[in-house]
């Protein structure tokens, strides 16, 4: 209870009257330029209430009739009229045109930085280096499917085993010993006999057996050299680049239980330029051919 | 001017007035928050293709909320041009209407999730959430290797029940069926769409003998945002009325 406000001698500003032991507080009034600022936020608040979607009593719309998704619409719509042009080239063009005309490549090339990066890069890598357990790198020449520019773009409007587009790449390969189509021991053999086309099998004579298994279960698609078979998207396996790992391990866990690589088909979710742009972009990684 | 300011003693040494005046200042703090419910019929669009969740999802949304996902992504598009060209169409109100709660989320230390669904595949799912920076290297997320065992099965039925009680228009058949549907979906080869439409069954997590949690997370994941065909959307359906 303020018993006794008295001018304080040297600021000359009042007390508040409070006493605690001798102790009085000063009673200093705001600075009045932050006052008026403080009144005039709270009266630009007000009108902003009014204006933008916030009272009840405008309605969900504000006396300006502005809503977040009635502006995003010219938006989008003024982007798009900005792009346009240059997009309905690349729409109207092939990869390989695009690549052979440098204002169109170059706008591919940046366009297609983008969409790989929000897109592909979680699988592909930022970079396309691809990571391991079955994400293919881009950036290097050895292709599943094929690394010229109808096969990329065929990749990507498609995908692969997606169960999305009837397009879509990739075969089966059987669970050779899920499916009690090879022992354990062949399996081993086998794997045995794959290192070998590498000159890394150890166990000369296991190869030899395993050579006799791939003969006639391999040969149709990995081809008889293990050369691979980019049709069925069977992967060379006379090189050192490998999805799933090169270990013998590794190479048992394949041959027994298969592996079966998915990648979303990109047709139906991004515009054709964004795919003619991205074909452009991976092809330019560093394996196109 | 503003002398009423400086009378505030007036007030505190009043008990009865001040307990009408909190009353008041606290029942426009609730107003705010519920009369915009009363709206609800009118915010959300009228599109096709929303669904429940069905069993296996929901329990993959209980291990998200569980694991605290939603700290660090949200499920929100918003309506901007930036956000648009980044994730797609801007989330709907009946995008999650059957959420209870929503998980819009309000911090993104990990990208957005609302159109996270189809983008990448079961297997990379599983890879990422095994161990993110095998696949990502970049990536602050950890590593949830531990949802690799078997999912808690005992209350799917109860959940779905509950979630009617919330208004999910789950029906006595959908309820009764609950874990064999549960089950069907985390089998390649099984089939959910009596009762939920185009839902997909895989096994998520790449092992089909056993119905783990890794298999409802994924499962759940890759649904987010699948549900409306924004490509047969007219902009009269989403228009807030």
């Amino acid at each position: 209870m303020p018993t006794k406000i008295e001018k304080d001698s040297i600021t000359g500003t009042n007390t508040t009257g409070h006493e605690w032991d001798g102790l009085k507080e000063l009673n200093t009034p705001l600075p009045k330029w932050w006052l008026y600022v403080f009144y005039a936020t709270i009266a630009f608040s007000i009108v902003w209430m009014a204006i933008y979607p916030s009272l009840p009593v405008t309605g969900a719309r504000g006396l300006s009739g502005w809503t977040a998704r009635g502006a995003i619409g010219p938006a989008l719509e003024a982007e798009k009229a900005a792009r346009e042009p240059m997009l309905a080239k690349l729409r109207a063009a092939t990869p390989a045109q695009i690549a052979a005309d440098p204002e169109m490549r170059a706008f591919a090339l940046a366009g297609g930085r983008i969409a790989f990066a929000n897109n592909c890069a979680g699988c592909h890598g930022a970079g396309g280096q691809g990571a391991p357990g079955g994400f293919p790198s881009l950036a290097d020449d050895d292709w599943l499917y094929g690394g010229s520019f109808d096969a990329i773009q065929h990749t990507i409007r498609h995908g692969v085993r997606n169960g999305e587009s009837d397009e879509a790449r990739g075969v089966a390969m059987p669970r050779f010993q899920a499916d009690g189509l090879l022992k354990a021991e062949q399996v081993a053999d086998t794997a045995e006999y794959v290192l070998s086309l590498t000159g890394r099998a150890t166990d000369a004579a296991a190869a030899q057996r395993g050579g006799q298994v791939f003969a006639e279960n391999c040969v149709s698609c990995h081809g008889e050299k293990g050369e691979g078979n980019r049709d069925m998207g069977a992967p060379r396996l006379n090189d050192q680049v490998w999805l799933y790992g090169g270990d013998k391990a590794s190479l048992m866990r394949s041959i027994g239980w298969s592996r079966a690589g998915v990648m979303p088909s990109w047709g139906g979710r991004l515009d054709p330029a964004t795919v003619n742009m991205l074909t452009v972009y991976v092809h330019a990684l560093g394996g196109g051919e | 001017m503003f002398r009423f300011l400086r009378d505030h003693g007036i007030i505190e040494r009043n008990l009865i007035l001040m307990g009408v005046l909190t009353l008041l200042t606290v029942s426009i703090g609730g107003l705010v928050q519920i009369v915009p419910l009363f709206t609800i019929e009118t915010t959300i669009e009228r599109v096709e293709g929303i669904r429940p969740y069905t069993p296996l999802e929901l329990a993959g949304r209980d291990i998200y909320v569980r694991e605290g996902c939603y700290t660090c992504h949200s499920q929100m598009v918003r309506p901007f041009r930036d956000e648009a060209e980044r994730y797609g169409h801007y989330s709907l109100a009946a995008e999650s209407m059957y959420d209870h709660p929503f998980q819009w989320g309000s911090k993104r230390s990990g990208p957005d999730l609302a159109r996270l669904g189809g983008k990448y595949s079961d297997d990379w799912h599983a890879a990422h959430l095994r161990s993110p920076r095998s696949v990502v290297p970049e990536s602050i997320m950890p590593p949830y290797a531990f949802l690799d065992r078997p999912l808690d099965t005992e209350a799917v039925q109860a959940k779905l029940r509950a979630m009617r009680v919330l208004g999910v228009p789950y029906t006595d058949t959908m309820i009764a069926n609950a874990r064999a549907d549960l089950e069907a979906q985390a089998k390649p080869d099984g089939d959910v769409s009596a009762r939920y439409g185009k839902a997909r069954a895989a096994a998520f997590d790449g092992n089909p003998g056993v119905v783990t949690e890794m298999d409802a997370l994924v499962a759940y994941l890759q649904m987010l945002g699948t549900l409306v065909q924004f490509r047969d959307v007219t902009p009269e359906q989403v228009r807030q009325q």
